[in-house]
């Protein structure tokens, strides 16, 4: 039985972390001021969705937070309660915990427990608000309510606790909390640190009437009288999680309140922690359970269903439904079905629409493709010689296949494409908690959240733009004062923008900061021993800042100091084939774009012969070809050749040369020069011809050869020939580093 | 596909010294034949269009396509110096799989498909032969002739073949 539930942990696992991400985003797209019910909704069914989840398949820990979390959802949705920000902080803080705890069970790092207690704690004090904001707000309505919020916390929290109980302390508490009480409250403080002693005396005066009876020379025993809205399981909660709760005793006294319940009396005299001190018989918690209203037994099977971990997740589909009974016997009949339907069908029109596929099959599927490409490239290519007279059905046959195979291979390569917003979505976060952390003000736009990408892609560039993003915000963004000192607005704005443009998509960090420092990079880089002079063109600088080991020392935070430096962000994007160029102006903002190919796979090329040879030059890093005047070629010293493009002097790489082919012409004049510009650095590669412009399929060399400098890649041509794909990069530095080398 | 093949080759590998017989397909270089474990053959096929690779050493033939995989081509003859490099319709090249990397090897002739048993092997006597002893199972007789058995697998996973990463090094020779 268990290795068939192990074979859905996959799917659970990444549902989940599907559904966290969800729910982050939903959090961090909440309007506190009028949150939406929709919203609210389905944050709620996210939570609720991994608990039924993390049910099925035993893992506790992750139940007990996401019920914390829906527990104080369910009331938020309800309406009971204001959203504050502290609570969208401490959701997001829980929803961390739960990764963590997902990552736990996948036998990655463990969630840290005391990270784990921390949330839930803080949880539990929002709720323990709750309870007391409603009573004083809403008394009335609140009285099933606030029973039911603590009773579905307690099972979360006493999980083992037997069933009949929890109602019973359902019932008791539905009493307690309709007016302040008086606790008398004892544990024992002799191993709590002062520290720790005071904030949890401060978090207790928070919740009402605090005095301190300690005996001043008794320092073992704290002694308090409370005077709350709290109930006494909140009060419980709230102290268990710090005092011992063997020695924790809270008594409730002389009674405040004029409604008593015999509940309450019997709940009166409790040491939870110790079972013998439990004075209610489990005859008496029946009874109680009886008496009390339809709106409790909705709550006390739902709170059973979170508890029993084993249910199935349409179990715990069904407890929701029950969960949403209670309110709906005091609202309007309309709201309810206006609502109900809805959900469901929502739920089919998601499963619908998309299935689970592995990406290994998507992958073969594409490797298939680019195999049909080639071999229908082969195909027109021998088709050409034939007569178009006497083989015309043939032809129109061909041009067909062509056509298909084209939308074909589209159609394949589209289902690898992702929105980049599968990027962009975790940024709001990370600029959300990396501002708050530096105090500043920061808003993120994103534009073009709807530009495709592949997957691979998506995958590698998260990493590389993260950093951007921290380094703009740690060192582009001003602080405020000195930001409304520049006269700007205290608020930067960081924008993402996506788009494609010709075969790539352009990615755009840009910040309305300070801008680059010229002198500052130029002074760093003297420092560093980098060959640099004054007269060096902006962009020139502004690359220096890629260099190894290149930072703006004083500056280092935890926020950038984060091992990810701008050499490593460069050297990612350069390995997916795409380049970085930044622009800046001083005082005005910083805009790095990285520019990629639209997918790993196939790569825009430009055919050149070289001998008997045949390379491809990847599109991208060429920006013309020309052929020169002898006049223009000139040498360095007799060895180096440079040509004059347009007033600038160009090293020339003689392609030839560097693989030692013989070339059909000799004279560069007779050739043809191919200008490539490999971020920033310009070279001009002579080649014998140009042959033609190419989409091609990018095979790799390594997987049954190895690397080969001056070599991405190969591919496959129309007549069954392997191409080498050529590293312009590469090439370019290899040759510039020779030139450097022989001056 | 290829993994099973592969799985299959690996696993004839371990089986060899104790088996009582196994299959080798035989092969000229010059004057000399040799064999190979049959399991690590994938297919034998003629040589056609290759692409150079730029400074790779010269046994290094350069690499072809085989239906949409790239596969490096080695010319055994050149590596170790045995019979004139020349290339026809005859010369073949056998594919060959080895742990799931595919690499060809060129040579002057597929002879034929035999059956070793144990006893028909010899220990390989310490000779300055061109291959390394440390690449040769041993030799085995039939009918007067005499085969030298290569590990293929260890020879072509060798450092002096250059055609793994670990290498490197002659690239900037």
């Amino acid at each position: 039985m268990s290795t068939d539930l192990e074979q859905f942990y996959q799917i659970f696992f990444e549902e989940a972390s599907e559904l966290l991400a969800e729910m982050e985003s939903r959090l961090l797209g909440l309007d506190i001021q009028s949150p939406d019910a929709e919203d609210l909704n389905a944050i709620f069914r996210v939570a609720h969705s991994i608990k039924g989840g993390a049910g099925t398949f035993g893992f506790t820990d992750m139940t007990e937070m996401t019920h914390m979390l829906e527990s104080l959802l369910d009331k938020l949705r309800k309406g009971e309660l204001e959203i504050r920000s502290e609570m969208v902080d401490a959701f997001l803080e829980a929803g961390d915990v739960l990764k963590k705890q997902l990552d736990g069970h996948r036998g990655l790092d463990q969630a840290n427990t005391e990270e784990v207690a921390a949330v839930a704690q803080k949880l539990k004090l929002l709720m323990a608000e709750t309870a007391q904001e409603q009573a004083v707000s809403a008394p009335v309505v609140t009285e099933q309510e606030t029973g039911a919020a603590p009773a579905a916390d307690e099972d979360s929290a006493g999980h083992s606790l037997a069933q009949p109980q929890v109602t019973q302390r359902a019932a008791s508490e539905d009493v307690s909390t309709q007016s302040a009480v008086t606790y008398h409250i004892e544990f024992a403080c002799g191993d709590l640190a002062e520290r720790v002693k005071q904030k949890l005396l401060h978090d207790l005066a928070c919740q009402g009437v605090l005095e301190n009876l300690t005996a001043p020379d008794n320092s073992d025993q704290c002694v308090l009288r409370l005077t709350t809205q709290m109930s006494e399981e909140d009060t419980w909660e709230a102290l268990a999680f710090i005092v011992d709760p063997v020695s924790l005793s809270i008594r409730r006294e002389a009674v405040a309140s004029a409604v008593q319940s015999p509940g309450s009396a019997a709940g009166e005299e409790r040491n939870d922690a110790a079972p013998d001190g439990r004075e209610i018989d489990a005859g008496q918690a029946v009874g109680l359970q009886s008496s009390q209203s339809p709106a409790d037994e909705g709550v006390s099977n739902s709170s059973g269903t979170g508890t029993g971990t084993g249910n199935d997740v349409s179990a715990a589909i069904d407890a929701v439904t029950t969960r949403d009974e209670p309110p709906a016997a005091d609202t309007p009949v309309g709201r309810q079905s206006s609502k109900k339907p809805a959900e469901p069908a929502k739920a089919a029109n998601n499963e619908s629409s998309s299935i689970r596929v592995s990406i290994e099959k998507v992958d073969q599927m594409i490797n298939l493709v680019g195999e049909l490409v080639i071999t229908q490239a082969m195909l027109a290519q021998t088709a050409s010689q034939i007569d178009p007279v006497i083989y015309e059905k043939l032809l129109n046959g061909l041009n067909q296949l062509e056509r298909n195979t084209r939308d074909l291979q589209e159609a394949v390569m589209s289902i690898r494409m992702m929105p980049i917003s599968f990027v962009f979505s975790r940024f709001p976060r990370v600029v959300r908690d990396v501002a708050a952390k530096l105090n500043k003000q920061v808003d993120l736009k994103t534009v073009g959240e709807g530009t495709e990408l592949d997957k691979g892609l998506i995958e590698k560039i998260t990493d590389p733009l993260t950093h951007l993003i921290r380094n703009s915000l740690d060192h582009g963004i001003e602080s405020p004062e000195s930001r409304v000192a520049k006269g700007k607005s205290a608020k930067g704005t960081i924008t993402l923008r996506a788009s494609h443009q010709g075969g790539s998509i352009v990615i755009e960090v840009a910040d309305d900061g300070a801008g680059l420092n010229r002198e500052k990079i130029l002074a760093k880089a003297r420092s560093r021993g980098l060959a640099v002079n004054d007269n060096m063109s902006d962009p020139d600088v502004w690359m220096l800042i890629f260099e190894a080991g290149f930072s703006t020392a004083d500056a280092i935070t935890d926020v950038s100091g984060r091992g990810v430096g701008m050499d490593v962000v460069k050297r990612n994007i350069q390995g997916l084939g795409g380049r970085v160029e930044i622009d800046s102006i001083a005082g005005q903002g910083t805009r790095i774009s990285i520019r990629l190919p639209l997918t790993l796979a196939i790569l825009d090329g430009l055919s050149v012969a070289v001998g008997d040879q045949l390379f491809i030059v990847p599109l991208t890093y060429i920006t013309e070809s020309l052929k020169p005047a002898a006049a223009d070629i000139k040498t360095v010293r007799g060895q180096g050749r440079v040509v004059q493009v347009r007033g600038e002097y160009l090293p020339v790489i003689a392609l030839h040369e560097v693989f030692h082919l013989q070339p059909a012409v000799n004279e560069i004049h007779e050739g043809i020069l191919v200008i490539l510009d490999a971020e920033g650095s310009k070279a001009a590669m002579f080649v014998d011809n140009l042959v033609g412009q190419h989409q091609v399929v990018i095979k790799s060399l390594e997987s049954n050869y190895r690397r080969v400098q001056g070599v991405s890649g190969a591919t496959i041509m129309g007549d069954g020939s392997v191409a080498l794909i050529l590293d312009a990069v590469g090439l370019v530095h290899v040759t510039k580093q020779r030139m450097v080398d022989a001056a | 596909m290829q993994q099973t093949q592969a799985a299959s080759a690996s696993e004839s590998s371990n089986a060899t010294p104790n088996s009582s017989s196994s299959e080798f397909l035989t092969f000229r270089l010059g004057k000399e034949e040799y064999g190979i474990e049959i399991l690590k053959v994938q297919e034998i096929r003629g040589y056609d269009a290759i692409t150079r690779i730029a400074n790779a050493p010269e046994f290094i033939k350069g690499v072809v396509n085989l239906r949409g995989v790239i596969v490096p081509i080695v010319d055994m003859r050149i590596k170790f110096n045995l019979g004139e490099a020349h290339y026809d319709q005859f010369t073949v090249v056998i594919i060959l799989n080895l742990s799931g990397r595919v690499v060809g090897i060129v040579v002057d002739g597929v002879s034929d498909v035999i059956n070793l048993e144990t006893e028909q092997l010899r220990d390989t006597p310490e000779f300055g032969a061109v291959i390394d002893t440390e690449y040769i199972l041993g030799l085995g007789t039939v009918d007067n002739r005499m085969l030298i058995l290569v590990d293929i697998e260890k020879l072509m996973s060798s450092r002096e073949m250059g055609l793994l990463e670990q290498v490197g090094g002659w690239v900037s020779k």
